[in-house]
């Protein structure tokens, strides 16, 4: 164990390293247990487990996905009803909102502004770009795309205390523990 | 995880992945690529191929340009000629990507981990190529802009009862799509480039790029979902994008064009020539740049398999055509398909069917199917095969239709084949410049794979 935890200067949280997937559902699942709730898990692979481990479900991205699939084919229906209507062919009386003919640009459009919801607004939620963000100043996290896995828990969380938060760390078989610098 | 299953030594060709691969090893391999790998010999001298094929295309699109469409084999009744057999073979190809990155994500087919990425780099450039050739086609492609709806002094508005209509919403909507969708993919192996970059212009390039991707799994937990949406849309697109494109052809009254069975034999014809055209790149790639640990025989075994059931429903598609034409007994359904097979071009119509049948009925045996280099040559005769198809549908139903008074003949001009080759060089360019640029392996999914990757059940203390 390598914890240089000393007081005084800012700390955005507290960061301990795992060899494994396993330790950091683990460690995960232990955190969350213990009460701390401003905590994130790194890792350089999805790991399922976690979800259920950091109990997330978030599923507004499936939700905004369905609202514009839906405003897609509203959208695309409409557009070729416009279209049908504002340049009228008549052809031996047939009806301008030609239904059938219009389903192919409807579901085109459907498909084009539900996806990119889908791509949108994860990356919102996930406040996509973010050009600076304290994790990475640990050196160690480099290793989090690679083949390491790290948990942190923030010092804004009201359980976080410096010594008390690393010893737990510790605690949880944390190869190694690092201060985050804000 | 799913539990292994004992698979019997007669159809077992080998690992998704080769054993003595780790997390780090995986990301050091595939990102080394990128940021290690010297600019070899072969890659230049392939670049510097593929770039003078691309000036076909220039020169090819100045003198359209210049002259207009004349300069091209098309006339009455052959208004349709290279444009758009380029087009619909182009489009085709495309069609591999998206089955091996949707579908497969979806079906849960893991070994399509691999060469996914790839694959829908393939659809992007393929699409990219097949979208030069309806604009080159309008004559005057600085009004390409027509074909979109928007409000104009002219108060005209597109026929949104048109094919054709159809196909702008479709192949661009395509394009947007596989782009959102290969971006997202990007992301996580975009910041291990960042993380493992050594030269400081690479990390901030991949930095931008990879937009502060850190792993996280609040992040990771929205990134599968959207993934896994954006397959779920991307699947029905798939499918709906050839239909849209044998409506080009379905929706008019042309003999040999007005026919049902279009929509699923075009769509199956796509996912086949898409398939030979990922097994005519990986294999190569696989071997120049040795990955064969990763894109193991069992990917090609796969693909091949892919391959020849795509092809069956394609060779049931030419087997309906022929029949029903017969069966229709409307004489001029009956005529087209004498002509095809005795006419003018009964040369391309046998050529079609050795290539895109008889030939590929090889990948029947497993000893063909993990045979690199006879693979990679089947595959090359399906992308001939299908690109005969195209020529054979349009040509063939075009040159002699109702009248023969109003009969001709097509043949292809410099132009024609200048432009055609120039999209060739189009994509290759395109594939030469990503191999050294991305990761061409999807290194987040790879890891998926490893054992190292399993999460065990620990005893709670």
């Amino acid at each position: 164990m390598s914890a240089h935890i000393e007081t005084g200067h800012p700390l955005y949280g507290l960061m301990a390293e795992f060899e494994t997937p396993t330790e950091l559902v683990h460690a995960a699942r232990r955190t969350r247990e213990a009460g701390f709730r401003k905590f994130d898990a790194f890792s350089p692979l999805p790991i399922h487990e976690l979800d259920e481990a950091m109990d997330l479900h978030d599923n507004r991205v499936s939700l905004f996905t369905f609202l514009g699939g839906l405003t897609g084919c509203a959208g695309g229906f409409t557009l070729c009803s416009w279209c049908a209507s504002a340049f009228p062919l008549d052809v031996g009386g047939r009806p301008l909102i030609s239904v059938p003919m219009f389903i192919p640009i409807t579901f085109e459009l459907t498909i084009l502004v539900g996806g990119l919801t889908a791509a949108i607004s994860m990356l919102v939620m996930n406040g996509f770009p973010t050009p600076y963000h304290p994790v990475f100043n640990v050196e160690r996290f480099a290793t989090a795309s690679r083949n390491k896995f790290f948990l942190c828990i923030e010092a804004d969380d009201p359980k976080f205390d410096r010594q008390a938060t690393a010893t737990f760390l510790e605690s949880l078989g944390a190869e190694e523990i690092a201060e985050v610098a804000p | 995880m799913p539990q292994p299953v004992e698979i019997p030594d007669k159809i077992y060709v080998g690992p998704v992945i080769d054993e003595g691969h780790s997390l780090a090893s995986v990301s050091d391999k595939i990102g080394g690529i990128v940021l290690k790998r010297k600019i070899t010999l072969g890659w230049t001298l392939g670049l510097f191929l593929a770039f003078g094929l691309l000036q076909g295309l220039a020169a090819g699109a100045v003198w359209l340009f210049m002259k207009g469409v004349g300069v091209w084999g098309i006339n009455i009744p052959n208004g349709w000629g290279f444009a758009i057999i380029n087009f619909v073979w182009w489009i085709g190809i495309g069609h591999a990507g998206t089955l091996i990155s949707a579908i497969l994500l979806l079906l849960n087919q893991s070994w399509r981990n691999a060469i996914n990425r790839f694959a829908e780099a393939m659809t992007l450039f393929a699409v990219m190529c097949a979208g030069m050739f309806p604009v080159l086609h309008t004559g005057r492609p600085w009004l390409a802009y027509w074909l979109f709806p928007y409000p104009n002094t002219m108060d005209l508005w597109p026929q949104v009862r048109s094919p054709l209509l159809w196909d702008v919403f479709a192949v661009s909507t395509y394009f947007t799509i596989s782009a959102v969708f290969w971006f997202v993919g990007l992301l996580p192996d975009l910041a291990t480039l960042r993380d493992t970059a050594k030269k400081p212009w690479q990390q901030r390039v991949y930095g931008m790029l990879s937009m502060g991707w850190r792993g996280s799994a609040r992040h990771w937990q929205r990134y599968e979902k959207a993934s896994l949406l954006l397959a779920g849309l991307a699947t029905p697109l798939v499918l709906s994008v050839h239909t849209v494109v044998s409506f080009d052809f379905a929706v008019s009254i042309i003999p040999g064009w007005h026919t049902t069975i279009f929509p699923p034999y075009f769509v199956a014809g796509a996912i086949y020539s898409g398939f030979a055209m990922v097994l005519t790149l990986m294999i190569p790639v696989r071997t120049f740049y040795g990955l064969d640990d990763i894109i193991t025989l069992r990917h090609l075994n796969n693909m091949a398999k892919v391959a020849l059931a795509t092809g069956m429903i394609v060779a049931y598609g030419y087997s309906m055509e022929a029949f029903f034409a017969y069966f229709s007994a409307d004489k001029f359904e009956r005529f087209m398909m004498w002509n095809r097979m005795t006419g003018p071009y009964a040369l391309f119509y046998w050529c079609l069917i050795l290539c895109n049948i008889l030939i590929p009925q090889s990948l029947w045996s497993k000893k063909v199917r993990t045979n690199p280099l006879i693979l990679w040559f089947v595959s090359i005769v399906i992308n001939i095969g299908m690109w005969l198809e195209r020529f054979v549908i349009v040509i063939t139903s075009l040159h002699r239709d109702f009248l023969p008074s109003s009969w001709g003949y097509y043949a292809p001009t410099v132009w024609d084949w200048a432009v055609f080759v120039g999209t060739l060089g189009l994509f290759m360019t395109c594939i030469f410049l990503f191999l050294r640029v991305l990761p061409l392996i999807t290194i987040f999914e790879l890891r998926m794979l490893l054992p190292g990757a399993e999460v065990k059940e620990m005893a709670r203390q």
